[in-house]
C-alpha cells in the first residue's frame, strides 16, 4: 500500500540487470583460514566483492588481506582515509605490500558478540591485460564502543594480468563461522 | 561458478508531499543485501542527521543502534560514535536546491544468526559529506526500514529506492 504523501510508491518486478553474482563463500563452524576465488571469468568488465567478516584470533579486531592471482610478491600498496569515533579524520598509507585490504579492521574474537565487519569493494577494468589494478573499498565496523571504524581504501596491484583468482585472508587466526564473501560481476556495454 | 543477474529494484518511492519519515515494509527476504538509494533534501532547515530504525515486523524502538562516521566539512575532517542510541545516524541532509545523495547498503539482513551492519555513503555538495558505518544489535532479519531525517521533513520530490542484491 502507499505511503501516505507518497504518490510514486510502486512494487517493482525483477529486471535482468548487468550486475551478476559469480559466486559466494561462507564460512562453516570451524572457521577457515582463508577465502578463495578461482577461474573468475574474464567476460566482466568490473568487479565488486561484497563481505562480512569476522575473525577467531584472540584480539579485537584483524584485518582481511587480499591478493590477486596468488601473487605474494611486493607488488601491492594502498592509501586509507579512517574514522575510529573520536578525535580527527585519519589517514595512512603503504607501499611495496605484499597485499592490501578488504578489510581494515574487522572484529575479532575479543569484540562484540554477534557482530562483523563488512566490506564492499570495487576491482575496475580487472580483465584488462594493460593497466595496473586499482580497487576502491568502503569498509567498517562497528561495536557499540569504543572499537569501531570506518575506512575508505584504495589498493594498487602493479601487474597487468587479468586477475582470475582473488585470496582472502585474515591477519591472525581464522575467519570465524558466518562470514562471507560474495563475488559479482558487472558487465560492460 | 554459478551465475545469475541481482542488483534487482524492489520498490521506489518519490515524496508528493513532505514527510517525516519513509518506511520500507514487508521487504523481501529473498536477497542478500539491500541496497537504498536516496535522492533530495529536507524541506526546511540546515544540515541534519537521520533517525533511521529497522526491525522485523515492526521497527525497533529499543536503545539497539550504534554508529561509527568519518566526516568532512571541506575545512577538517572528524570522527564520531553513537552508542546505544534508539536510531541509526548516519547520513546527511540539507534543505536548499544542492541534492543530498545517499547510499545504504545493509549487510545480510535476511541472516538470523548475525548482529546486523550497515555502510553509508552521504553528500551534502554544499555543506559536507560523511561515511559511517551503523549497527543493529539483533539477529532478526529485517523486512522493516523507516527512514527519517533527524529533525523535521523531508522535501517534496525527494526519492527512495529499494534494491535487493542476492549472492550466488
Amino acid at each position: 500500500m502507499p505511503i501516505l504523501g507518497i504518490i510514486a510508491s510502486s512494487r517493482l518486478s525483477a529486471a535482468a540487470t548487468a550486475y551478476e553474482s559469480i559466486a559466494t563463500v561462507t564460512v562453516g563452524s570451524g572457521g577457515s583460514a582463508n577465502a578463495e576465488f578461482t577461474s573468475i571469468p574474464a567476460t566482466y568488465k568490473h568487479l565488486q566483492v561484497r563481505a562480512l567478516i569476522r575473525g577467531t584470533a584472540s584480539a579485537s579486531a584483524i584485518s582481511a588481506n587480499m591478493q590477486f592471482n596468488s601473487d605474494t610478491g611486493s607488488n601491492y600498496s594502498y592509501h586509507e582515509l579512517y574514522g575510529s569515533g573520536a578525535g580527527g579524520g585519519q589517514a595512512s598509507d603503504g607501499t611495496t605490500q605484499t597485499r592490501f585490504f578488504l578489510h581494515g579492521n574487522a572484529p575479532a574474537a575479543t569484540a562484540l558478540a554477534s557482530s562483523f565487519g563488512v566490506a564492499v569493494m570495487d576491482i575496475l577494468d580487472y580483465a584488462n591485460t594493460s593497466k595496473y589494478k586499482t580497487t576502491r573499498c568502503l569498509n567498517g565496523m562497528d561495536v557499540n564502543g569504543t572499537g569501531g571504524y570506518i575506512l575508505l581504501d584504495s589498493g594498487n596491484w602493479r601487474n597487468t594480468n587479468a586477475i582470475s583468482s582473488i585470496q582472502i585472508t585474515p591477519s591472525s587466526g581464522n575467519f570465524a563461522q558466518y562470514s562471507s564473501f560474495a563475488l559479482y560481476g558487472i558487465k560492460g556495454a | 561458478m554459478a551465475a545469475g543477474a541481482t542488483y534487482t529494484p524492489l520498490e521506489t518511492n518519490t515524496l508528493s508531499s513532505a514527510a517525516s519519515s519513509v518506511t520500507f515494509s514487508s521487504i523481501s527476504q529473498s536477497y542478500t543485501d539491500l541496497i537504498i538509494v536516496i535522492s533530495g533534501n529536507t524541506a526546511s532547515g540546515g544540515e541534519v542527521g537521520s533517525n533511521i530504525q529497522v526491525g522485523n515486523g515492526s521497527v525497533d524502538t529499543g536503545v539497539n543502534y550504534s554508529m561509527t562516521e568519518l566526516y568532512g566539512d571541506g575545512t577538517s575532517a572528524a570522527s564520531y560514535r553513537d552508542t546505544n542510541k534508539d536510531y541509526l545516524n548516519i547520513l546527511i541532509a540539507t534543505s536548499g536546491t544542492s541534492t543530498t545523495n545517499t547510499i545504504l547498503q545493509f549487510m545480510n539482513y535476511s541472516n538470523t544468526t548475525t548482529y546486523k551492519t550497515v555502510l553509508s555513503r552521504s553528500n551534502a555538495p554544499s555543506v559536507s559529506l560523511r561515511t559511517a558505518v551503523g549497527l543493529w544489535r539483533s539477529t532478526s532479519a529485517i523486512n522493516v526500514v523507516k527512514i527519517g531525517p533527524f529533525t523535521g521533513s523531508w522535501a517534496t520530490g525527494t526519492t527512495f529506492t529499494l534494491y535487493g542484491i542476492a549472492a550466488a
